[in-house]
């Protein structure tokens, strides 16, 4: 598992209250793990606090899964 | 959370009911940002008084209608202090006109500051609040915003607005502990309202059962107890503090 995923997963945990093996890559944050529309926005800040830049509304609103932040969080990472 | 230093901005808090605010709320452990965008004077003053009794106090100058301008005040307070636990919206202003004259910049400006400026500085709050999972916020509107006012279209439309937005965002910050609740004074005695003429004066006194005007310290009674802890189950309300000149 990569250094990225794991930093994911541990927010997910922290924000969503959900257990660790709930959070798999396909797991949508909203109908597998409970999330509701203000949880989204506190883990896209979350989000923007550990890994240390801004992420758009209109990007934040694409991520849906937990795959989906990994690799957005990886890309992001490559371009700087 | 008592062991923590409370911290709080108050808008339009050089003067008047602002300023009563502020004071009421100082005390040892508080820090207390005294925000207005001219009066500096003034707002000097209100600093000086909070200090007194013993709150840290910093002048904030900035017009909450410029969005840009709260979201960096709020940025800075959060640098400095950490937290901001209360928000005051209580920054107004009146253009009064007969609706048949009332020019669309007086309505601009008085939207632009009366309710434009709340959304922006509650906007500009809410992610330091969620992140506490702690918050105050306290909007003063006017019982001119439930009963109408000949004159104020502007004024009460605004007053009437930060209603909603107090239930709006009451209900999506609840499960954070974030209450947000709203204040609507009658007639207090500010320069506000000296500038009425007297004939007006008279007809709202004949309107209130209690039959005098209010003080800015009573209404800032009120909102010391929605910032307190002590009110943590209130939340979406809106509380009357006029004298019983209308009663819901």
């Amino acid at each position: 598992m990569g250094a990225v995923e794991d930093k994911v997963i541990d927010i997910i945990v922290d924000k969503l209250g959900v257990e660790r093996s709930e959070v798999t890559p396909e797991a949508v944050f909203v109908d597998d793990l409970g999330a509701d529309s203000l949880d989204l926005v506190e883990l896209i800040m979350a989000m923007e606090e550990e890994f240390g830049f801004e992420i758009a509304d209109d990007e934040a609103e694409k991520l849906r899964t937990v795959q989906d932040v990994t690799s957005f969080v990886q890309a992001r990472q490559a371009q700087s | 959370m008592m062991d923590e230093m409370r911290v709080a901005l108050v808008t339009g808090a050089a003067r008047g009911i602002g300023r009563a605010i502020a004071l009421a709320l100082a005390q040892p452990g508080i820090m207390i940002y005294i925000n207005d965008v001219a009066n500096l004077d003034e707002a000097a003053l209100t600093q000086k008084g909070v200090e007194d009794k013993g709150a840290k106090a910093r002048v904030v100058t900035f017009n909450v209608a410029d969005a840009g301008a709260v979201q960096q005040a709020v940025d800075e307070i959060i640098k400095e202090s950490g937290r901001l636990d209360i928000l005051v919206n209580n920054a107004g202003i009146t253009r009064d006109n007969l609706i048949v004259r009332l020019k669309e910049a007086e309505w601009d400006q008085v939207l632009d500051v009366n309710l434009k400026g709340a959304y922006h500085c509650i906007r500009a709050v809410s992610k330091p609040m969620l992140k506490q999972r702690y918050g105050r916020i306290i909007n003063i509107s006017s019982v001119v915003g439930l009963m109408g006012n000949p004159g104020q279209a502007n004024y009460v439309a605004s007053k009437a607005g930060l209603i909603g937005l107090t239930k709006a965002v009451a209900r999506e910050l609840a499960s954070r502990h974030i209450t947000v609740n709203a204040v609507a004074p009658g007639f207090i005695q500010t320069e506000m309202t000296a500038s009425l003429p007297e004939k007006t004066r008279a007809e709202m006194l004949a309107q209130i059962p209690l039959s005098r005007f209010g003080t800015p310290e009573e209404v800032a009674q009120a909102v010391v107890f929605l910032a307190s802890d002590t009110a943590a189950y209130i939340t979406g309300q809106v509380i009357h503090v006029n004298g019983g000149m209308l009663m819901v």
